[in-house]
């Protein structure tokens, strides 16, 4: 059985590893073969990004040699798929070879889009790649008071992000003694300032505590950058003399043009984790168009459920999932640079958000070191 | 041509059914209708009231065991 893994972000690293262990009696009898095809030999942890520009941690601490991460048996190559072939059950790639399969799995992950708004790329700061975050830092580093705005896209990755940078910044500019210089002003697309109501219970009242304004049903349409000026979809402006975005997203662009899914998003079984009208072929992590999350723990808790089916697929027979994906999602919410909180949910429920803690930042802090551990499958 | 999409929400807390009816709205054509399917009751008065302010139109909201299907159209 040829289990063919596309993309090394955190679901399929984490999904290869724990296939690799489920199966190392048939991986060593070559009665399994598990293959992964990654366009980068790094792994970046992309929830970094967000410590990285503020100042918080360097870039080299952000990344492992994605080889270094893969437990033995488990065949990696830097060869990034260029054609999926899937009624031939193969895949061609850069290097032109072409990869065959018995099951395939897509975790090609997603890319901000800020070119898409007329202005926003070249006027706003951003910290979805190594490159923005650090442009971002410096900007920050250089910004000595006036009114910053954090503006938000749909769809994005991470929905914490977005409080999460704002909640940051305010203690950023505290500590640097700009607290007084310094307004935050926050947009969110809808009528509260999360889409997750609980947590917008807590985050609206604290952004008021904290003196933080904000203006909802705001969906960006464009930005003029010689005025500082942010319009909305919506008819409303804002001006601004910091602008700092969280920018739509899409699927990658190989997805796009196979023609798998509208936006790069691949049609996907909610809890089967097939692709739709496929049984053969999977899909996790922000590549499906399944309406939760776009987050690494979506990915996470996907990729164990997609493990145990598969590997049930191969040590049973079984030609239905033995679980369903229940839709969790575990997301940490720092709240500031010392105290964070977290929200838990799943299809059914709804999370609950506590009171913000020390403790839960530095549960927090924790894990962007213990994320090694979690790629490797063993956490 | 004008497209009749489907947009399940159902057990969709974060984004939920009105972000993922703006995306959606996002990548649609004008003249597209969308019917989003939620369980949030919440979203038979949000999505009406966003549709309005951004200026798309709202078509109809039904309720059919606890599940609302909200259509609008896109118009520019």
């Amino acid at each position: 059985m040829k289990i063919l893994i596309i993309g090394g972000g955190m679901g399929g690293t984490i999904l290869a590893n724990n296939l690799a262990r489920r199966l190392s009696a048939e991986l060593r009898a070559g009665k399994a073969r598990i293959t992964m095809l990654s366009a980068s030999d790094k792994h970046l942890y992309q929830p970094g990004l967000l410590y990285l520009a503020i100042g918080r941690t360097t870039p080299d601490a952000l990344y492992r040699d994605q080889a270094s991460l893969l437990e033995p048996g488990i065949e990696f190559h830097v060869d990034p798929v260029e054609e999926f072939k899937l009624d031939n059950n193969q895949v061609k790639a850069k290097s032109g070879k072409t990869y065959d399969y018995d099951v395939l799995v897509i975790a090609t992950g997603s890319r901000m889009v800020a070119e898409e708004v007329k202005g926003l790329a070249e006027n706003a700061e951003f910290f979805y790649t190594e490159e923005t975050a650090l442009k971002m830092m410096r900007r920050l580093q250089e910004f000595q008071g006036g009114k910053v705005v954090i503006t938000v896209g749909v769809p994005h990755k991470c929905p914490m992000a977005p409080l999460e940078i704002t909640f940051m910044l305010h203690d950023y500019f505290k500590e640097r003694g700009l607290g007084d210089k310094v307004q935050l002003h926050y947009t969110y697309p809808i009528n509260r300032v999360h889409s997750l109501e609980n947590v917008a219970k807590w985050a609206g009242p604290e952004f008021g505590r904290l003196g933080i304004t904000s203006e909802t049903f705001f969906n960006i349409k464009e930005v003029d950058g010689a005025k500082r000026i942010l319009r909305s979809e919506e008819g409303s402006e804002v001006q601004y003399d910091l602008l700092i975005a969280i920018p739509a997203h899409r699927g990658m662009e190989v997805i796009e043009k196979n023609g798998l899914g509208q936006n790069g998003w691949i049609p996907t079984n909610k809890t089967k984790l097939n692709m739709e009208g496929r049984t053969n072929v999977f899909v996790i992590g922000d590549t499906t168009n399944i309406p939760i999350s776009k987050a690494g723990s979506t990915a996470h808790f996907e990729a164990e459920t997609l493990g145990e089916n598969i590997a049930a697929m191969i040590k049973m027979g079984m030609n239905t999932p033995v679980r369903d994906y229940d839709g969790k999602v575990f997301c940490f919410i720092e709240a500031g640079l010392d105290r964070a909180t977290y929200a838990m949910f799943n299809y059914q429920n709804p999370p609950d958000p506590k009171a913000p803690t020390r403790a839960m930042h530095w549960f927090k802090m924790a894990y962007n070191k213990l994320y090694w551990a979690s790629a490797r499958g063993l956490l | 041509m004008a497209e009749k999409k489907i947009i399940d929400g159902r057990g969709s807390f974060c984004p939920g059914p009105l972000m993922e009816l703006i995306g959606v709205l996002k990548m649609s054509q004008i003249g597209d209708e969308l019917e989003v399917l939620s369980n949030d009751k919440g979203s038979a008065k949000d999505i009406p009231e966003w549709v309005r302010k951004v200026g798309h139109e709202y078509v109809s909201t039904t309720e059919e065991d606890g599940v609302w299907h909200i259509t609008v159209r896109k118009t520019k």
